[in-house]
């Protein structure tokens, strides 16, 4: 195992429900935007410009901060071939990296396998939130997927911590490999033990890790401060994936409420995160991956906005070459689709200079395809 | 009453049904192995034990934020007295897919469900013909989009490779690519009223028509048998071929008895027990493509008896089976929405597979997230002496006597869990927890909670993990 802080690290923070591209990256001096939105427009000189044509959504000062000092890349038109509007369909898509066809496994996961062929580190894949997102669930690859720091492992229920630890050491006995007890009791038993093990070396993360940034309550930010915790550990964890609660940007009403709070507490959460990390010295190791699964109609219904598609994703980092990438989608009219902003680059474009040009492995074998890079990685 | 009858129905009964507390399985062993056969295998000649009219208003179909169809599901899986018929749900649910994801219409999706209810333990040829009518199956595999003159193969490709025939058999393929296309042909005009709408614009029911202005009325080859024919022709061919005999057989035996390799390993990949497949061959052709047959003849042989704990469970079948053990949800109460995250977490949404090959199973049902979810809620549940199955074992641990041992303990527990066995290694290292303060009296203020902690390990084990 090595366990050197040098290695890339990819970090995905997965925004689920959709959030609305338009009043994200806002094309604030298009006349059709203000035509559109009347009621969600934020108006120009609230919007946080990048240039004369789009800027960040006023609750984003802290990843606008970030783009200024040229750390963010921001894709525009991010999207995929014959777009999807359903949340679940369109989200297995960005999982699996399979538009085309209804694919098994995660791109994360195929990555992971690469990374660690012999499957030397159980903790290479750390998942925190419930149950495993298809992007890492791939069949013979290990992944840890923890509820967080404080509540790792097996028998989470047994309150008492004499007792637990008796169990647990059951439960490693039980776990133990058995000769001659076939392939799938070998297997359940390596899942066993890794589990267990992970949540142990996991445990270990917080114990060392001292910091003056301060996170915000909230299960994202602390997800997020998990993951400081368990690079800046050491552990040798190369892909870290953590997100918002399924649905959370699905803002069909009231957006003007939901919209601005959600994009404060990531921003923050985020900022945050860079800052710990730039504390320790550590701020050039990682790079992160922040998307959603589509973006929303560019009409809005009144307080809210349906389900689009073209979309915009954003990659931040010391290493990342900041910048607007992709074309803005044209707002006129017949330049839509169906109503959507139209993508332009392949979300796949993204993945592959991701994985290339920053973790430094073959993606073609992992995307199953080639794909065009962009140069957002220095 | 011998023992082993027990043993036996506490193994058919998880495997017919979702399993069962004690009480029922020594109800049943009374009544006898082959009696409790022919009960399950006609759920209409037998009550279901459930108060569907309360059920039914209780876990309304609101909007896919408060879902109520899969909490309904879950509720008629936990209740029903009729177990395998809730039970051959979820073999065809998993077999002749559809996706929540791309539907997003539980209305419609249940139908598939209520479809697989009333025909899934009758002919195979009904089902193929029920599925390929079925509004959610039409859209789901865009036959739909499939016309006369511009044909979208999806489904025609999908019904044989992965709802019949299968891709090959004993290394060979079973169709070509000219038998997809034909196939395709003969269900051009098969098709739904009402497009199931994305939302924002609401959701309608769909219905199935049949436009004859857009059905291909060529003549079509379709494995090797030429003529104008419809997409009844074509099941009629489908359902008397070799190959369709052979998936069912392995499917079924992969589902009911033990795990065999994933589908798309059968064209190369001999069966695990090519002799039960063979029986179950014969029954198929015999009993004219009858699921109820070939499910008797299974559930009365020697290889399914002998299998037990062959299988890894299901999320489902691990989820609903904890729910039987511990008599919770008996009746409709808020709260049930949990169990469709937990089913998420564990790897297996019900009304939502991963595509349209299903879940895989066996031990792909397991990883780190999974395991850790599995084990966490099964624990947590058979600990918690306040629910009724959990209060029954304890009473009935209680009445064997004013003391207990550690191996008595032990022992007790596994049986009530329905005749559990556990390797030696792992039995030994249960009985060694419970040793260290000797003998329990049953009588104490700490026996229920000793019981419990003594389930939540065996919960934990690999064992556990097997049905």
């Amino acid at each position: 195992m090595t366990s050197s802080k040098k290695d890339p690290v990819l970090v995905v923070l997965q925004l689920s429900g959709a959030y609305d591209a338009l009043n994200t990256i806002i094309p604030y001096n298009d006349p059709h935007y203000k035509d559109f939105r009347t009621v969600l427009k934020v108006e120009p000189e609230e919007v946080l410009a990048i240039d004369n044509n789009v800027g960040f959504h006023p609750s984003m000062a802290p990843i606008k901060n970030l783009y200024d000092q040229g750390k963010v890349a921001v894709i525009q038109g991010i999207g995929y071939p014959n777009p999807i509007r359903s949340h679940f369909r369109s989200m297995d898509i960005w999982h699996t990296a399979a538009p085309e066809k209804m694919g098994m496994d995660g791109w994360l996961g195929r990555a992971i396998g690469d990374m660690d062929p012999h499957k030397e580190n159980v903790l290479t894949g750390v998942n925190f939130g419930r149950g495993l997102p298809r992007a890492l669930a791939t069949s013979g690859v290990s992944v840890a997927s923890v509820g967080g720091l404080d509540q790792l492992g097996v028998l989470t229920g047994i309150e008492d911590q004499n007792q637990r630890t008796e169990a647990l050491d059951i439960f490693a006995r039980m776990y133990s490999p058995m000769i001659g007890s076939g392939v799938t009791n070998d297997y359940l038993s390596q899942t066993g033990l890794d589990a267990l093990k992970g949540a142990d070396i996991l445990a270990t993360a917080p114990a060392g890790y001292t910091s003056t940034v301060e996170y915000g309550g909230d299960q994202f930010s602390q997800w997020l401060k998990n993951v400081a915790q368990v690079h800046l550990a050491g552990l040798g964890s190369r892909v870290l994936y953590t997100g918002l609660n399924p649905g959370a940007f699905d803002t069909h009403a009231n957006q003007t409420t939901a919209f601005p709070q959600l994009w404060g507490q990531v921003s923050n959460a985020v900022e945050n995160f860079y800052q710990d990390l730039k504390e320790h010295d550590a701020s050039q190791e990682v790079v992160i991956l922040m998307f959603t699964e589509f973006g929303r109609r560019v009409q809005e219904n009144g307080s809210g906005t349906d389900h689009g598609s073209g979309s915009v994703a954003f990659v931040v980092g010391d290493a990342v070459e900041g910048g607007l990438y992709g074309d803005y989608p044209s707002l006129e009219l017949d330049k839509l689709d169906q109503g959507d902003l139209q993508w332009n680059n392949d979300f796949r474009n993204t993945y592959a200079t991701l994985l290339e040009k920053w973790m430094g492995l073959d993606a073609k074998p992992i995307l199953r395809g080639s794909y065009e890079q962009f140069n957002f990685i220095k | 009453m011998a023992e082993n009858d027990i043993a036996s129905m506490g193994h058919l009964m998880r495997r017919a049904g979702f399993g069962a507390q004690y009480h029922e399985l020594e109800a049943r062993a009374a009544k006898g192995y082959e009696e409790t056969v022919e009960e399950l295998l006609n759920p209409q000649d037998h009550p279901d034990g459930m108060d569907l009219d309360l059920a039914e208003r209780y876990f309304i179909e609101w909007n896919h934020f408060i879902r109520g169809v899969p909490e309904y599901i879950a509720f008629r899986m936990i209740n029903s007295a009729r177990q395998l018929e809730e039970k051959i749900v979820l073999f065809w649910h998993g077999i002749l897919c559809i996706s929540d994801s791309k539907l997003q219409s539980y209305p419609t999706e249940y139908e598939e469900l209520e479809l697989f209810r009333h025909h899934g333990l009758g002919s195979f040829k009904d089902l193929l013909l029920g599925i390929s009518k079925d509004p959610a199956m039409i859209y789901y595999l865009d036959n739909c989009l499939s016309h006369k003159g511009a044909i979208n193969e999806n489904y025609g490709r999908e019904l044989l490779e992965l709802f019949s025939l299968g891709v090959g058999m004993d290394g060979e393929f079973n169709y070509s690519e000219d038998d997809v296309k034909e196939c395709a042909r003969a269900f051009t005009g098969w098709t739904i009223a009402n497009s199931i709408p994305q939302q924002p614009y609401g959701r309608y029911a769909a219905q199935f028509v049949y436009n004859p202005d857009d059905h291909d009325d060529g003549e079509k080859t379709f494995l090797g048998e030429t003529g104008n024919l419809n997409g009844e022709d074509v099941i009629d061919i489908i359902v008397k071929q070799p190959a369709t005999a052979r998936f069912i057989s392995r499917h079924l035996y992969n589902f009911f008895v033990a795990d065999d390799v994933e589908v798309p390993s059968w064209m190369d990949t001999p069966p695990r027990d090519p002799e039960t497949i063979k029986m179950l061959e014969d029954e198929y052709f015999r009993s004219d493509y009858n699921i109820k047959s070939m499910l008797r003849v299974l559930f009365n042989s020697d290889a399914f008896k002998n299998a037990r704990f062959a299988k890894v469970k299901s999320p489902i079948e691990t989820i609903i089976g904890t729910l039987r053990l511990v008599g919770d949800w008996t009746e409709p109460k808020p709260g049930l929405e949990f169990i469709f995250d937990e089913m998420k977490y564990m790897g297996q949404e019900i009304l939502n597979p991963p595509s349209v090959e299903g879940w895989h199973t066996g031990k792909e049902w397991i990883d780190g997230g999974t395991l850790v979810h599995r084990i966490n809620f099964t624990a947590d549940s058979v600990c918690n002496t306040s629910f009724p199955g959990i209060q029954s074992i304890i009473e009935k641990l209680a009445a064997q006597g004013p003391t207990l041992s550690p191996e008595g303990l032990v022992d007790g527990c596994l049986k009530l869990l329905g005749d559990y066995e556990m390797s030696e290694e792992t039995r030994r290292m249960l009985v060694d927890q419970n040793s260290k303060g000797g003998e329990v009296q049953t009588d104490s203020e700490e026996f229920g909670a000793k019981v419990g902690e003594t389930l939540r390990m065996i919960v934990a084990t690999k064992e556990y993990l097997y049905a």
